[in-house]
C-alpha cells in the first residue's frame, strides 16, 4: 500500500495545489492529512474546505495546534501565529470551524499512528527536535510507525528496545529504508512553510511493501504566496520566510 | 526455525552444500531457477541472547547490497524477513579469495601491484555508488576473471541512507589489522578509510607481514595514529620505491597527505612512471620526532586525521584527461583546450590531469618508434606537450605526459580514460568540413563512447576561418 501523508499545509494555497497535482501524479492508495490546515497562510478557506472535499472522498486527518487555536480562540501562541489566528478567524464560516472542530487529535490505522505533534500528550503540541522527546513520543504508543509534523522540518528516528533512537535526516526525493527490526517515527516536512532551508512544497510518500519513505519536494509559486501575505495584512515575515524555507 | 540442512528450501531456494564461514553467519550454496547465476544463500547466526551486532550487520548489508550494481559486488537475488528466516541470496562468485594469496604472502611486486589496481578499480566502482565498505580485507575479496569482487557489507555505510550501525556504541567497527585511524575514532563516512585498509593488504601482500599485526584493545587499535609502520623497503629491499610510496600514502593517518580517490591509487598502481617518489619515504609521523611531535598534539586525536576526502571528491573529478592534437604544432584551438583543462581543474585542488597527444600510425603491426625516426618523432612529441601543458603551472605530481601511438585517436584516447578511470575528458573539435562529416571526428567517437563527462572544445566559426588560407 502505498500512502501520501501532508503536514502543515497552513492556509498556503499554491503549495496546497502543488502538492495535490504531483500526489494524483504519484496515485496513492490513501491521503492523510497531519494537520495545521490553516494558521499564517492567506488562504483559510479554501485550503479548510479543499481538505473537507479530500476527507469525504476518503482522506482521514488530524487536528493541528492552529486548528485548535482558531475552534478554541486560543492565544498563547508566539505573536506573528495569534496575529495570524485572529485574522483567519474573521474569515471562516460556522460550517468551516465545525469541519475543524470535530478533527481528532490523532488517529490510528492498522499498525500506523497519525498525530500532528507528538504521541505523548498529543494536545500539549510538544516538538519533536530531538532523540528525547522522539523517545518519549515512541514509548507514548505501541505503533510500528508514528507519523507527525508540526515541527516543519522532515527526519526519521529509527527506534530499537533499550537503546536511543536513530535520528536521520532524509533527502529530498531520496526513499529512506524503514527496518523490519525497528520501529520508526517518521516527522513530514511542511506543505505550506518548509523550515529546513528548502523552500520547495514537503510531504512524505509511505509504501508499505518496499517499506521506503520519501520525502517528495515540490516547488511552487511561493512569490505569489507571500504577495497574498503581503496584501491581505498578515505579518511581513509570514511572506518573507516562504521565500528562503526558514 | 527451521533446520538448515542440504535439501532444504527456503523461500524457494534450495539448500545444495554447506560452505565455510565466519562466526557471523553460515553460508550455503543454492538453487533458484528463478536466478539465471549461481547462488549464495547467508544465513545470519540469531541465537536468542546473542550478540545484537549479527542482526544490525545483517540488516546494513540487506539494505546496502540491493542498492548496488556492477561487476565488483554480487548480484543480489532476495532476502528474507527477521519474521520468518532472515536470509540473503545472492550471487556465488567464483574465484580465488585473497586470503588465500594472502596466506602466501610475500608475493611479488609485480602481482602486488596488479591486484592491487584490480581492488582499486573495485573501490572506485563502489565509491561511485555512495558506498564506502568500512571493513576491506583479504577475506572480503575474491579475484575473479571479472576483476575483483567485494563481499560482506555488514558494516558499509551508504551516504544517502540512515547509518543505523554508527550510534550504536562507541567501540571502533572494523577489522583490527586494517581498520582506518579515524575509524578507530568512530568516522564512519569517508570513502578514503577504504583506501587506507587497501594500502595494508598491499603491505601485508608485498611483505608478508601484517603493518599493524592484530591489537585487541581500543588502545591497540589507536597506536597506528602515532606510530608509522615500518617501510615495507625496511623489510625487503626488492620491493620498489614506487610501490612502496603508493602503499605509504594510502596507509598516511592525516587524509590531507592520503590518496582521496581509488581512482588515483588505480592510475599510479597502473603507471609506475607517474608516481612521485618523495625523498622522505616514511609517513609524515614517523620517527622519534614524529612521535613526540605526535605525544605533543595527543588531546586532539581528531585533529591527526584531518578532514574528510569527501569534502574534497564533491568538487569535481579526481581525474582529468585533456586530449590535444599537436600534430600542426600548438594552435588556436590547441590553447582553448587549455583553457577549458584549467576551468575543470580548478574545481578541485587535488585533481589530477593527465595529459594525452596520438600520434597516427598506418599500421598496427608497424612500430615507428623503434627505428631513430620514429623515436624522434616521438620525443618531439612529448617535447610539444609539455609545452603546451607548462602555462598551467601544476606540480609534477598532479600531471602526467602521454605520447600515445594509434590507428584511431578517438580509440586511443577511449582506452586510456576506461583504463584508469578518468573523470572528465576534454577533447577539441574543428570546425565542420565535409570530410569530417563523412568521416566522424574524434571529438564525436569520445563522446558518444566515453563513460564520463566530456568537454568538446571548438573555436567560435569565425575565428576558425580567418586562420584558413585565402
Amino acid at each position: 500500500m502505498r500512502i501520501a501523508i501532508l503536514s502543515d499545509i497552513h492556509a498556503n494555497r499554491e503549495a496546497f495545489d502543488a502538492v495535490l497535482e504531483a500526489v494524483h501524479e504519484r496515485a496513492p492508495d490513501q491521503l492523510v492529512l497531519l494537520g495545521d490546515l490553516v494558521g499564517y497562510g492567506p488562504d483559510p478557506v479554501y485550503v479548510v474546505e479543499k481538505a473537507a472535499d479530500l476527507v469525504e472522498d476518503g482522506a482521514v486527518c488530524v487536528m493541528g495546534n492552529h486548528d485548535d487555536a482558531v475552534v478554541a480562540s486560543r492565544t498563547d501562541m508566539t505573536e506573528n501565529a495569534r496575529v495570524a489566528i485572529e485574522w483567519t478567524a474573521e474569515r471562516l464560516a460556522r460550517e468551516h470551524f465545525d469541519f475543524l472542530a470535530r478533527l481528532p487529535l490523532s488517529l490510528r490505522s492498522e499498525d500506523r499512528l497519525y498525530v500532528h505533534a507528538s504521541a505523548e500528550r498529543p494536545e500539549k503540541w510538544l516538538y519533536i527536535r530531538d532523540a528525547a522527546a522522539a523517545e518519549r513520543c515512541l514509548s507514548s504508543s505501541d505503533a510500528r510507525f508514528i507519523f507527525c509534523g508540526h515541527t516543519h522540518i522532515p527526519a526519521i528516528y529509527y527506534a530499537l528496545p533499550g537503546a536511543r533512537p536513530i535520528h536521520f535526516s532524509p533527502l529530498g526525493n531520496v526513499a529512506a529504508p524503514l527496518s523490519a527490526l525497528r520501529r520508526h517515527l517518521v516527522v513530514v516536512g511542511a506543505v505550506g512553510q518548509p523550515r529546513d532551508g528548502n523552500p520547495a512544497a514537503c510531504f512524505a510518500l509511505l509504501d508499505t511493501e518496499r517499506r521506503e519513505v520519501t520525502m517528495v519536494r515540490v516547488p511552487y509559486d511561493h512569490e505569489e504566496t507571500a504577495r497574498k501575505v503581503q496584501a491581505s495584512g498578515l505579518p511581513a515575515w509570514l511572506g518573507m520566510r516562504l521565500k528562503i524555507g526558514r | 526455525m527451521q533446520r538448515l540442512e542440504a535439501g532444504a528450501s527456503i523461500d524457494g531456494f534450495e539448500l545444495v552444500e554447506r560452505l565455510q564461514s565466519g562466526g557471523m553467519a553460515s553460508l550455503w550454496r543454492a538453487k533458484n531457477p528463478k536466478f539465471d547465476f549461481p547462488l549464495l544463500l547467508k544465513v545470519p547466526f540469531l541465537d536468542p541472547g546473542g550478540d545484537v551486532s549479527v542482526i544490525l550487520g545483517f540488516e546494513a548489508e540487506e539494505l546496502i547490497l540491493k542498492r548496488l550494481s556492477g561487476p565488483h559486488v554480487p548480484r543480489f537475488a532476495a532476502s528474507g524477513g527477521l519474521a520468518d528466516v532472515p536470509y540473503i541470496a545472492m550471487e556465488f562468485v567464483a574465484g580465488v579469495s585473497l586470503a588465500e594469496m594472502a596466506g602466501r604472502a610475500p608475493q611479488p611486486p609485480e602481482e602486488v601491484a596488479r591486484i592491487g589496481a584490480e581492488i582499486a578499480k573495485a573501490l572506485a566502482a563502489l565509491h561511485r555508488q555512495k558506498v564506502v565498505h568500512l571493513d576491506l580485507k583479504p577475506e572480503n575479496i575474491i579475484l575473479a576473471e571479472r576483476g575483483a569482487v567485494l563481499l560482506d557489507f555488514g558494516l558499509a555505510r551508504h551516504a544517502e541512507l540512515p547509518d543505523l550501525l554508527g550510534e550504536e556504541g562507541s567501540v571502533p567497527m572494523g577489522t583490527a589489522a586494517y581498520i582506518s585511524p579515524e575509524q578507530v575514532l568512530g568516522e564512519r563516512s569517508d570513502p578514503a578509510s577504504d583506501l587506507f585498509a587497501l594500502g595494508c593488504i598491499l603491505y601485508q601482500l608485498v611483505t608478508g607481514e601484517e603493518p599493524f599485526g592484530r591489537p585487541g584493545t581500543v588502545a591497540g587499535m589507536k597506536r597506528r595514529l602515532y606510530h608509522a609502520p615500518k617501510p615495507p623497503r625496511d623489510i625487503d629491499k626488492s620491493i620498489p620505491r614506487w610501490l612502496e610510496a603508493v602503499i605509504l600514502r594510502c596507509m598516511e593517518v592525516d587524509r590531507s597527505k592520503r590518496y582521496a580517490e581509488a581512482a588515483h591509487v588505480l592510475s599510479d598502481l597502473r603507471n609506475p612512471d607517474q608516481v612521485v617518489v618523495a625523498r622522505q619515504r616514511a609517513p609524515s609521523n614517523a620517527g622519534a620526532w614524529g612521535t613526540i611531535r605526535n605525544l605533543l598534539r595527543r588531546t586532539d586525536e581528531k585533529a591527526l586525521v584531518g578532514k574528510p576526502a569527501g569534502t574534497r571528491v564533491r568538487g569535481g573529478p579526481p581525474i582529468v584527461l585533456a586530449a590535444v592534437d599537436l600534430a600542426n604544432g600548438s594552435d588556436a584551438l590547441a590553447a582553448e583546450v587549455l583553457n577549458e583543462t584549467a576551468r575543470v581543474l580548478a574545481a578541485r585542488e587535488d585533481s589530477w590531469l593527465a595529459c594525452i597527444t596520438v600520434l597516427k600510425t598506418e599500421i598496427i603491426a608497424d612500430t615507428p618508434a623503434a627505428d631513430e625516426s620514429g623515436r624522434l618523432t616521438y620525443l618531439k612529441r612529448l617535447v610539444a606537450l609539455k609545452d603546451w601543458a607548462r602555462p598551467l603551472h601544476l606540480p609534477e605530481d598532479r600531471i602526467s605526459y602521454h605520447v600515445l601511438e594509434a590507428v584511431s585517436p578517438a580509440d586511443a584516447i577511449l582506452n586510456y580514460a576506461e583504463h584508469n578511470d578518468v573523470g572528465h575528458i576534454v577533447v577539441g573539435a574543428r570546425s565542420s568540413s565535409a570530410i569530417r562529416r563523412h568521416l566522424g571526428s574524434v571529438s564525436t567517437k569520445v563522446v558518444a563512447r566515453a563513460l564520463c563527462s566530456v568537454s568538446v572544445v571548438r573555436l567560435k566559426a569565425v575565428e576558425e576561418q580567418r586562420r584558413l588560407p585565402p
